[in-house]
């Protein structure tokens, strides 16, 4: 291994505005090796390889490539300094085939026949070094998320990419999936490569990195080697203080059934069934975890259960049903039943981003008559009553004349949660607490959903992070294909054996439990 | 960039970009364009006579940009104000031909409610196809403009036009129906305020309405409903929102505010139904809302400055050697600039903005 860095920068700083993004981040990078870049939602860290592929120029700093410095100005340049990148949300044409998508933009002349049988060939020849199959002639519709992934990454290793930057590689792929892209990347570093890997989660980087960078507030806090460094460590370095990794809790005292589900159906608008008769119930003071890759339909079941879509089959609510297809099968009623739901998406559903904190704090809940004031809403009480919430979930900044959109999006999670819990519903729905939600918050949504559960609620959590729901659940169901593949309990199960399930693949762990 | 500019800023620079291109193009025929925009503020705004046409388009202009603006909140965009305003005209004509009133006042409290209710009937159509069958709310309601002038025209020819009159309009409004107008209540024997100007009574009504939607747009729980419609259907159904609902109450209220044009119209100006009471003013209506960002306070102005340029623009035609179609070449710019072209103005002013406070710093 040589002494010369394959990426070094130096002293980059960006400003977006009044935002500085990055601040005088400085960096090295040795060939052949993988360096995690990790840090909370709007530490910089996108904005910096952003930077380094060519999107955003930095207002100032340098960027070294193998020992040159490298005028960046685009992804051309990019490509042709041997970057490539792997973003989040994959560039594919989705109506083309993978052969297609690998030489677009990289063809030779003006014809695409001798450019699709080169490709050909140098794909056979990836697919055998780095375990990288893919049907070159499948369309990438057709494909899995994986597999479309691993196109992302034969697309830069065909435009001879020496480096390779991922983007949160392993938010869409399934456990299975996400070791298979593990064995990927190490036979790249094996053959010279060098790799960035970019990600929020700790067990990935602990797993599989080298060395690894923390980011904080534009800032680079660390660079350690990952052989010399613990999850807390880094906890700690990328929030700038202590942090419980673990979710602190008693054992549950669960009571008797709240939520019972039988045989829920659902058949989405355009008429694919996304839920094939769901059997499941919530008791008094548990948490019921529902695991899966995300698309198994735990976002429809959130909706039924919600209100906001149709459904055949029985839902009980202590004991007496409710309607899932007539008149009084919509938010408002479901609501008036004591089903307070925290939604996935917050900023499409949870929240109305142009409209104030303290607006938001009743959405939902606004035909209330307790803050109705003749024909008006009576808006000074609201606000009065957002400020109350928003201090007493340290939300910040307390302001609550501030629209949404403005507020990190931990702090957006907390004004949902504040506004749902604080009604103190019978049951609690709650879609992917923690996503786009920096590791402080983190740890207090979990305490607030487990004081929820202590209090005696039933809460149905739906999570595609297997790790959140091995910790909160006192109960695990797997969703696969609209489907319940089988309920474990936390303590009795691993993620193996739930990695299998999600990836529906009963046999073997029908023999496991055998 | 702060509210104010967002507000103030951008239509204010709109404007004078608009009436840059119209001095060039007054320019470009020849012309002096400050003598043309003199004898535009002369006959506008420099004579009580000139604020009575200018305060009588102006009631139009509100009545028509609060309807548009009330259905912007629930992101619908209603085209169809000018048919609403000729059914709402039918509704007063009905109103004052077929009651027998013993004063004005009693009549416009019916007036109000004909108005009101035809011309939301008008806009019930389109609102229920969009909401339950997903017809575009644009195409239906444009269609229902020509509808609305078949309508008029078979209902005026056929039913309503008095015997043997040649010309296709309503016999005049009893006299206890005629509302007061600005001549009539501010004008004494001493000082002729508004004489022969057409501005009515019914310019309070039109306050009365940027008050009351005000009220509805923020403060009530339609409202919130409406305005959480318009950012986010999907929020909205999260909540328990019902869009059918909130689709046709929103154009209901915007139908019947584009049908209490009318009142101004038909019963304060004209004091009978005659074909194409509306003016044009359905579509006016879009370019104030637009501008006023749909809120109340800026239709308000940007209705007096539509109602000024109606005013000045008749003068114009009237006073300089410039041909009437002109007029309408001025109108378009405004309407480009302050509707269409809104992000040229406001991109590069955000853009000031940031680099101003970055220097101050």
């Amino acid at each position: 291994m040589s002494d010369t860095p394959a990426i070094e920068l130096k002293g980059i700083s960006k400003a977006f505005g009044p935002v500085q993004a990055n601040k005088d981040i400085s960096i090295r990078v040795m060939p052949g090796t993988i360096h995690g870049i990790i840090g909370e939602n709007g530490a910089g860290k996108s904005t910096l390889m952003s930077i380094l592929y060519g999107f955003y120029k930095a207002d100032a700093g340098e960027i070294w490539i193998n020992g040159a410095r490298k005028d960046i100005t685009d992804s051309q340049a990019a490509i042709a300094a041997g970057i490539g990148m792997v973003f989040q949300h994959f560039k594919l044409v989705q109506n083309f085939t993978v052969l297609e998508n690998v030489i677009l933009g990289a063809e030779d002349g003006p014809m695409l026949r001798p450019s699709l049988s080169k490709a050909r060939g140098v794909l056979k020849k990836l697919a055998q070094e780095y375990e990288l199959n893919v049907d070159p002639e499948a369309l990438i519709e057709n494909l899995s998320v994986g597999h479309q992934q691993r196109v992302e990454i034969l697309k830069a290793l065909y435009r001879e990419a020496d480096i390779l930057i991922l983007d949160e590689p392993t938010g869409v792929l399934t456990p299975a999936e996400a070791d298979h892209l593990f064995r990927i990347l190490e036979g790249l570093k094996r053959e010279g490569k060098t790799i960035i890997l970019i990600t929020h989660k700790l067990r990935e980087i602990m797993e599989i990195t080298d060395t690894v960078s923390v980011m904080r507030r534009g800032e680079m806090t660390a660079t350690v080697k990952t052989s010399e460094t613990s999850p807390e460590e880094l906890a700690e370095l990328m929030v700038g203080r202590k942090v419980l990794l673990r979710v602190d809790k008693a054992p549950a005292q669960v009571g008797a059934p709240i939520l019972e589900i039988e045989n829920l159906k659902h058949t989405d608008s355009h008429g694919v069934q996304r839920l094939k008769g769901i059997s499941l119930n919530v008791r008094a003071g548990e948490i019921l975890g529902i695991a899966g890759v995300s698309g198994n339909g735990q976002t429809e079941l959130l909706h039924v259960l919600g209100g906001y879509a149709d459904a055949t089959g029985t839902v009980r609510v202590n004991g007496s049903e409710i309607d899932l297809t007539g008149k009084h099968s919509d938010g408002q009623s479901r609501r008036a039943r004591g089903i307070a739901h925290v939604p996935e998406d917050r900023h499409h559903e949870g929240l109305i981003l142009p409209y104030t904190a303290w607006e938001n704090t009743v959405f939902g809940y606004h035909r209330d008559p307790a803050i109705q004031k003749g024909p008006l809403m009576d808006n000074a009480a609201i606000r009065a009553e957002a400020q109350a919430k928003m201090d007493r979930y340290d939300v910040r900044p307390p302001n609550p004349n501030l629209a949404a959109r403005n507020f990190s999006g931990g702090n957006q999670q907390k004004i949902v949660l504040a506004r749902e819990i604080e009604r103190d519903p019978d049951i609690l729905l709650i879609g992917q607490p923690t996503r786009g939600v920096d590791i402080g918050a983190i740890e207090f949504i979990h305490q607030e959903i487990v004081r929820l559960r202590d209090k005696g609620k039933a809460i149905l959590l739906v999570s595609v992070e297997l790790d959140e729901i091995m910790s909160l659940s006192d109960r695990i169901a797997v969703m696969f294909d609209g489907h319940i593949m089988g309920e474990r309990l936390p303590a009795d199960t691993n993620q193996t054996e739930l990695g299998l399930l999600m990836a529906g693949i009963t046999d073997t762990a029908k023999a496991a439990t055998a | 960039m702060p509210a104010w500019a967002d507000a103030v800023l951008v239509p204010l620079i709109s404007i004078l970009l608009a009436a840059l291109i119209s001095a060039g193009v007054i320019l470009a025929i020849g012309e002096n364009p400050i003598t043309a925009f003199m004898a535009m503020v002369d006959g506008a705004l420099m004579k009580s006579t000139g604020w009575g046409y200018t305060l009588y388009y102006a009631t139009n202009f509100i009545f028509t940009g609060l309807a548009v603006a009330v259905a912007f909140h629930a992101r619908l965009f209603n085209i169809g104000g000018e048919g609403q305003a000729m059914v709402g005209g039918l509704g007063v004509a009905l109103v004052c031909l077929y009651i027998p009133f013993p004063h004005w006042s009693l009549s416009l409290i019916f007036t109000i409610a004909a108005a009101g209710l035809f011309g939301a009937a008008w806009a019930l159509i389109p609102a229920y196809l969009q909401a339950k069958r997903g017809s575009h709310i644009v195409i239906t309601t444009i269609m229902f403009n020509f509808i609305a002038a078949a309508l008029l025209n078979y209902v005026l020819v056929n039913m309503l036009k008095p015997a043997g009159a040649m010309e296709p309009a309503t016999a005049a409004f009893p006299a206890t129906t005629h509302l007061p107008t600005f001549f009539d209540m501010f004008a004494s024997d001493g000082n002729p305020l508004f004489r022969g100007s057409p501005a009515n009574v019914s310019f309070f009504i039109a306050v009365a309405a940027c008050v009351l939607v005000w009220l509805l747009i923020w403060r009530t729980k339609l409202g919130y409903e409406i305005r959480a419609f318009g950012q986010s259907e999907t929020a909205a159904e999260y909540a328990g929102i019902s869009p059918v609902k909130i689709t046709v109450v929103a154009m209901l209220i915007s139908g019947a505010l584009a049908g209490l044009m009318a009142l101004n119209t038909t019963q304060g100006e004209a004091e009978r139904l005659v074909l194409n009471a509306s003016e044009g003013a359905g579509f006016i209506g879009i370019a104030v809302a637009l501008m006023g960002r749909s809120h109340p306070v800026g239709v308000f102005l940007a209705a007096l400055l539509f109602g000024f340029l109606y005013q000045g623009g008749a003068e114009l035609a009237f006073w300089a050697n410039i041909p009437r179609e002109l007029v309408d070449v001025i109108q378009a710019l405004v309407i480009l600039f302050t509707g269409a072209l809104d992000n040229m103005v406001r991109m590069p002013l955000e853009k000031a903005f940031l680099y101003f406070r970055k220097e101050a710093r």
